[in-house]
């Protein structure tokens, strides 16, 4: 299959960037960043500066990938990373815009390839539980509710990839946030510390830049883990707890 | 208080603000809607007239009232602040964006808002203002003192065909705004529970379309039969 791709090239963050656009030869078992891969094969042969994009497991578990494709941070498919998403979805002589995510928070390094560090920053804030380290706790010593270990662990499939923020209208990283929030909020390890966890890690996403939540729940349809909303309505109901009702 | 103005000055705070003025001005909607339904009632005015005195000269709905204006505005400054800082949080556009997954209202609340501020705005000249200035003719109801004629007043302007048009079109606009604030505004309060949350989506649909539905109905009456 031959695909016409609309790439944005940009060198660094502080030189403006433009679309270019490539003509590649894909096979529809390719995955979209082998499809890449290709692109940057030719390119390098031909002695151009190959397409950098950000790519890691190519499992769908890492986080490291995502671009946004025709519009949606890690294209059309649901629930599902680029580097899982197969060139079958496309169909030949298709026109594909590619595009970095797009947010204050989330710098452009260079072409497709963005700065998440502020989500680093955010997790730094409070995004971990304070145990000393030494013997493993028995297994079963600390009780957790079935219903609690599910959410908590739906909470933190979020793999930190950054599509939650790419996808909303607001650039906002609440998704992202209240998943990190929850995960630990949930399990009576985490909870200790959800006062001080919520009131920093809200007030370091407040410091990065990011949009206000506006409850679009564009993050929720385009989140390749399927992190649900009800994340965000715990982090605002933890937030309250910790501002004004807190001990 | 730096506790409480750092909790207010928070992208959290900041959408409770919203949610929880969003919810009284709803409230507001509902109250002012069953006051204008007596509009409707065929007795020339007096009841309408009547409870227009009653609702200008109760102390406690007076107060309630300029309550209501601050929180207009309170819903209106905060909601242009929240929009400056969304649009700045994404400075560099995408060529290609989806909205395969958002509804238009909840992408436009920003521009709905603003068009039902500019309604409320030739809404409150209209009428608020004429009442102040006392530019309405008084009329007298048996033994009562005389009230306010601001029946007439409604009655006049409805018969004229563009403000019938302007009127029914901002309700729609209104069902949109409700249609997404109604429910977002539960979501911002932290309450979304697959126990309640389909009763707050019918609620909100609900709102959404009886509201302004009751509102645009008056001026269409009007216009066609009185």
């Amino acid at each position: 299959m031959k695909l016409t791709l609309k790439i944005w090239r940009q060198k660094n963050n502080s030189t403006p960037g433009k679309f270019e656009s490539y003509q590649v030869q894909a096979n529809e078992h390719m995955s979209f960043l082998e499809m890449l891969d290709v692109l940057n094969q030719d390119l390098i042969e031909s002695g151009k500066d190959p397409v950098a994009f950000e790519h890691d497991c190519r499992e769908g578990i890492c986080g490291a990938c995502g671009v946004v494709i025709d519009g949606q941070p890690h294209g059309l498919l649901k629930g599902t990373t680029t580097c899982q998403l197969h060139m079958r979805f496309f169909k030949d002589g298709d026109t594909v815009t590619i595009e970095p995510f797009r947010a204050q928070g989330f710098p452009v390094i260079k072409d497709l390839v963005v700065d998440r560090s502020s989500f680093d920053r955010i997790i730094q804030a409070g995004g971990f539980i304070s145990v000393n380290t030494g013997q493993a706790q028995d297994g079963n010593a600390i009780p957790v509710e079935k219903e609690d270990s599910d959410a908590s662990m739906d909470a933190a499939a979020c793999i930190g990839c950054g599509a939650c923020v790419a996808a909303c209208p607001n650039a906002s990283a609440m998704l992202f946030t209240s998943a990190k929030v929850s995960h630990l909020a949930l399990l009576p390890q985490g909870e200790v510390e959800n006062e001080k966890r919520v009131a920093n890690m809200v007030k370091q996403m407040d410091l990065e830049g990011f949009g206000n939540c506006s409850n679009t729940y564009a993050c929720e349809a385009e989140c390749p883990k399927e992190i649900s909303v009800e994340n965000i309505a715990r982090l605002n109901r933890l937030y309250f707890k910790s501002s004004l009702a807190s001990e | 208080m730096s506790w409480f103005s750092q909790f207010l000055k928070s992208s959290i705070g900041k959408k409770l603000i919203m949610s929880l003025t969003g919810l009284f001005l709803v409230l507001f909607l509902v109250v002012h809607l069953s006051g204008n339904l007596q509009l409707l009632s065929d007795d020339g005015g007096e009841s309408f007239n009547m409870y227009t005195k009653f609702m200008t000269s109760n102390p406690l709905i007076k107060t309630i009232s300029y309550v209501t204006y601050f929180l207009i505005l309170l819903h209106t400054i905060q909601g242009i602040m929240i929009w400056r800082q969304n649009r700045g949080a994404r400075a560099s556009r995408y060529a290609v964006s989806s909205t395969k997954h958002t509804t238009f209202a909840s992408r436009n609340m920003g521009a709905l808002g603003t068009i039902i501020l500019i309604f409320l705005l030739l809404h409150m000249y209209q009428f608020w203002l004429q009442m102040k200035i006392d530019a309405t003719e008084m009329v007298v109801y048996g033994d009562y003192e005389p009230v306010k004629d601001l029946y007439a007043l409604v009655a006049v302007a409805f018969k004229q065909p563009l403000y019938v048009i302007i009127y029914v079109l901002s309700m729609i606009v209104i069902a949109f705004h409700l249609r997404h604030g109604f429910q977002s505004a539960f979501q911002t309060l932290g309450l979304n529970h697959i126990k309640y949350n389909g009763v707050i989506r019918f609620l909100g649909n609900a709102i959404a379309i009886l509201i302004p539905l009751g509102f645009a109905f008056i001026p269409v009456f009007f216009y066609l039969f009185r």
